[in-house]
Order: C-alpha cells, then sequence, then structure tokens
C-alpha cells in the first residue's frame, strides 16, 4: 500500500517538535519513495546516525512499505547555516 | 490493516553468504548462524558495502552513488567487498536485520556501520567522509596535513 503524505508529517509531527520540515514523493505521486527533510531542536547533540536511526524507528511501519527512503536532519542552528550556504 | 505476506522462497544454492535451507523458515528473525556470518563478513573487509548490483553494475541510483562516493576518494579494491542483495534474496532482508537499517545500500567501515547513500553522501560533501577512510587507514591521508607518521588512534569501536 503506498504510504501518504500526510501519514509521514503526522508521524513526524506528533514525535518530535519540528521547526521545519519538507517532504517530497520522488516516486511522482505513487506514494513509494520519499525524501524527507526535519529540522527539530530533537537532534540536538545527535550524531548523524542517531538522528537517522531514530526518525527510522518513528518511521518505521511506513518505511517498510516504501521502496526508498532518504532524510536530512538538521538542529533550526545547522538549518540556518545550510541555508547559508546554498543561496 | 493488510500485513505484507512474507514471501518464502526456497534458497537455491549458489548463494555467496547464505547456504543453508533451512534460513527459508527462519525469515521472520535474524538466527544466531546468520548474525555471525554477517558478523564475519563485515570485519573480514575494511570496507563492506552491501548494494543492489555490482559495482561495475549498480542496479540502482542510491546504490550507484554510494559505489561513486567510494571510489571518488580512492579506496583501494582489496580493501573493499560488495554483496549484491539483489542476488541473494536471504541476505537482503538479513542485513537489514542486523543492521537495524531499513534500507540499501548500507556501508561498513572496519565491522561499523556508517550508514546508507545519504548519509554517506553528506559526509562527502562535509570532508567527514574522507577523514574516516584516513582515519582507519583505507586510505592514505594527504600528504602536507599530516606531520607525525604512524599516530595510529584508531579506537576500536565496536558496533
Amino acid at each position: 500500500m503506498p504510504v501518504s503524505l500526510s501519514d509521514l508529517e503526522a508521524a513526524i509531527r506528533n514525535a518530535i517538535p519540528v521547526a521545519h520540515l519538507e517532504i517530497d514523493d520522488q516516486s511522482s505521486g505513487c506514494g513509494e519513495n520519499y525524501a524527507v527533510l526535519i529540522v527539530s531542536e530533537a537532534f540536538e547533540g545527535k550524531s548523524t546516525l542517531a538522528r537517522h536511526r531514530f526518525i527510522n524507528e518513528v518511521l518505521k511501519a511506513q518505511i517498510a512499505q516504501m521502496h526508498a527512503f532518504s532524510q536530512k536532519t538538521f538542529t533550526p542552528k545547522q538549518y540556518e547555516a545550510y541555508l547559508q550556504k546554498s543561496s | 490493516m493488510l500485513r505484507s505476506a512474507f514471501r518464502v522462497t526456497r534458497v537455491s544454492s549458489r548463494l555467496p553468504i547464505f547456504s543453508s535451507p533451512t534460513l527459508s523458515l527462519a525469515r521472520r528473525y535474524l538466527s544466531q548462524e546468520t548474525r555471525s556470518k554477517i558478523q564475519d563478513a563485515v570485519s573480514a573487509t575494511p570496507v563492506v558495502l552491501f548494494m543492489k548490483g555490482t559495482p561495475d553494475f549498480p542496479q540502482c541510483g542510491f546504490s550507484r552513488a554510494a559505489i561513486q562516493v567510494l571510489d571518488l576518494h580512492g579506496v583501494p579494491p582489496e580493501k573493499m567487498k560488495t554483496f549484491n542483495v539483489l542476488e541473494d534474496s536471504e541476505l537482503r532482508q538479513a542485513i537489514k536485520e542486523f543492521s537495524e537499517w531499513p534500507t540499501i545500500p548500507q556501508l561498513y567501515v572496519n565491522g561499523e556501520f556508517v550508514g546508507g547513500c545519504d548519509i554517506l553522501l553528506s559526509m562527502h560533501q562535509s570532508g567527514e567522509l574522507e577523514d574516516l577512510l584516513e582515519k582507519k587507514g583505507v586510505i592514505p591521508p594527504v600528504a602536507e596535513e599530516s606531520q607525525a607518521p604512524g599516530s595510529p588512534n584508531t579506537g576500536t569501536s565496536s558496533a
């Protein structure tokens, strides 16, 4: 069964405080391939791997139904720096 | 609530790692035997990548990206081993349970799980990947940086 974007969003927002969230369905609307960008202070002090594992856990049920999933995680400060770099 | 059916396929005998037919029964959990086989595999070579396809013929964009990044850093072929999970459906499932990671590709360096494609790419961009590979002795350090040769501070961080 394809995963709905709103389902993903709800799961993430339920788990952690979200400063900014982008969910991209890369399967052209098929709900099978998602890339997420999450900005949250909950990531403070966590290594990248720890953050990804945490999100994997939060979205365990959904990821199991996807063909592909990728994520970018930032603390609010890191996200600002990231935006600066890309502008 | 639909539960996705577990497809139990007969295990072919030419599996690179797994040759026991009883594994098809043990699909829902990772047996000790399977676990130690994977543990051996990830410790046997400095850089181990579980991917879809092969380095010459990757079968997925994420796996291709992972191979390309490792190639960019000049990981010598004798220090790297890849496993094609498309050829080995037991491994494909088992490695996800072993690593507690839901997707392929998966990279191990010196027996330690590093991450998947997106982690690899961001470590590459930040320079962290180069640092890691240098620190673990996979690639030689850049000449002008290292003043003191032989500072093998490679902590044995076990997975």
